[in-house]
């Protein structure tokens, strides 16, 4: 009796060459079927957005109406609902391609799961961190910014999700299939993102000041090489055991 | 072989007797160095010049400092050990470690908060020092958080290594980053507590109290080392041997 | 020795410290003890299980 070898499992779209390149084509697979499904739920899109809108409401009204007050809070406002926000979004990035076994065939394709993993991350993060960083300049100008901040928020928040996405994914992938995850998956992720919190909120601040954001916004993105070169693997080798 | 001591501290029934033997020496050379040292702090120390008495808060709280990150990196280490080698006895190490780490992080913070106080004039400052350690905590928490909520040991073991390694990764960017944040924001009436040089007679007895400390971990370690090995071992024979011991 | 137990004015801080510090080692001991005990516990009554078996 002959077993079914593992590549037979692999999609049949799949590029020959070598496996290098089936991996790569399989991550794009990956990648494109994530955004397609999607946009198929425009729902949970909105959700952390709605989310993230909400918590920066709720800064005028406890603090004060006062622009000049609310400018003095708005980088940590600005950092603390795209933190929350992206925490929110993290569990809707690993749980149905779990419970549908998309992900199991995913770890028995042959592919390189760090590839197909950092895929999966990188359409969560085109889905989320992108949206929150478009936002995050209008939220930051109700707050009492002015426009000329707009591109140091847009780069400062887009370059933090990067790396909020990366290791989420680690904490998505250590609580996948857990009971009362989402509480164990805050107290993972938060006490590691917060380098991007205090560098993400420095370069808001500086920005909405007027400064020079490039320091910080350099930590930002050395952060963020860090984390897109790591992550994967740690988050792959995650996912194997969460699904042994 | 040259390296059959190290494949013999992968079997659980010779890592289990040597934990059980070494355990007393270690504990008894820790309460020794213990006594010695509290003498030396306490008693034969002067007091500071600028601290008076105050400063003898050192002598818990720097060692226990130092435990915090010491226990954190050996269960960093012991865990990648146990996921690359699959070593089941290093993983049962790791898990031995982080609730001997997690109190001495908070007796760290406790202390360090109680040395603040008649120093700074507040309990809490955003040092980057205290600020890590706190930080350090929760890391320790979710590692511990993680290991609870995972029924199979297995899988725990793995999940949880996989965290402490991503962890200890972390652990001098989150410092890094806390200095460089505090080193913007920092009041300037901080009065610097680590003076470059300290007078002999206050440094023995720190030096003293930092091996106790040490010992006095290696020597639980051992205690809960051989406890993770027991649950983790089924049905092996070698275990009623042991339990006649 | 009432010199020594003021501590110079800090025995406020001071020995809470310690106190602190010494309950940390007192909660290491108990509980790796406890969980030694507990874990030879289980052990025998797997062994016992097994036996009946």
């Amino acid at each position: 009796m002959s077993t079914p070898a593992i590549s037979d499992l692999s999609p049949p779209l799949l590029a020959p060459g070598t496996t290098r390149a089936r991996s790569t084509a399989a991550a794009w697979l990956a990648l494109r079927r994530d955004l397609k499904l999607a946009f198929r739920k425009p729902a949970q899109l909105v959700q952390p957005l709605a989310f993230f809108a909400l918590v920066t409401l709720i800064f005028p009204l406890a603090i004060s109406p006062e622009l000049s007050q609310l400018r003095q809070v708005a980088p940590g406002a600005l950092w603390a609902g795209a933190l929350l926000a992206s925490l929110l979004a993290l569990e809707f990035l690993f749980r149905d391609d779990a419970q549908d076994g998309t992900l199991e065939q995913y770890v028995l394709s042959g592919q390189s799961l760090t590839a197909l993993i950092f895929a999966k991350t990188c359409a969560h993060w085109l889905l989320t961190g992108v949206p929150l960083a478009l936002v995050t300049p209008a939220a930051a100008l109700a707050l009492g910014a002015t426009l000329d901040s707009v591109p140091g928020v847009l780069a400062a928040v887009v370059l933090g999700t990067v790396t909020l996405s990366l290791l989420g994914a680690i904490g998505a992938a250590l609580t996948l299939n857990l009971k009362r995850s989402s509480a164990l998956l805050s107290l993972l992720t938060l006490p590691l993102a917060l380098p991007v919190l205090i560098f993400g909120a420095r370069a808001v601040q500086q920005a909405i000041a007027g400064g020079s954001y490039l320091a910080p916004l350099e930590f930002l993105a050395a952060l963020a090489v860090l984390s897109v070169t790591l992550a994967p693997l740690a988050a792959a080798a995650a996912v194997r055991i969460s699904l042994e | 072989m040259t390296f059959t001591w190290f494949h013999r501290l992968g079997s659980p029934p010779y890592v289990y007797g040597l934990a059980q033997r070494l355990a007393p020496w270690c504990a008894g050379s820790a309460l020794l160095l213990l006594l010695a040292g509290l003498w030396g702090g306490l008693v034969l120390a002067p007091p500071d010049y600028q601290q008076g008495d105050g400063f003898r808060i050192i002598y818990v709280h720097a060692p226990s400092a130092w435990l915090s990150l010491m226990v954190y990196t050996t269960m960093a280490l012991a865990a990648a050990v146990g996921l690359i080698w699959r070593i089941k006895v290093a993983h049962a190490a790791a898990a031995a470690c982080a609730p001997i780490g997690a109190s001495f992080t908070a007796a760290a913070l406790v202390t360090g908060a109680l040395w603040g106080r008649p120093m700074w004039g507040t309990y809490w400052q955003w040092d980057p020092r205290l600020t890590s350690e706190l930080i350090l905590f929760f890391l320790y928490l979710g590692y511990m958080g993680l290991r609870a909520s995972i029924e199979d040991t297995q899988r725990a073991d793995r999940a949880s290594a996989v965290l402490a390694v991503v962890g200890v990764v972390n652990v001098p960017v989150i410092h890094y980053s806390v200095t460089w944040w505090n080193s913007l924001h920092q009041a300037p009436s901080v009065m610097r507590l680590a003076k470059p040089t300290m007078a002999t007679s206050m440094l023995v007895p720190l030096l003293i109290m930092l091996l106790a400390f040490t010992l006095f971990f290696v020597a639980m370690l051992l205690v809960r080392l051989q406890a993770e090995i027991l649950r983790r071992e089924r049905a092996s024979t070698w275990i009623r041997e042991a339990l006649k011991r | 020795m009432r010199e020594f137990l003021d501590m110079g004015g800090y025995a406020a801080f001071v020995w809470p410290a310690y106190a602190v510090t010494a309950a940390a080692f007192l909660y290491n001991w108990v509980g790796a003890r406890r969980a030694l005990r507990e874990a030879r516990a289980a052990a025998r009554r797997r062994l016992a299980a097994g036996e009946g078996a």
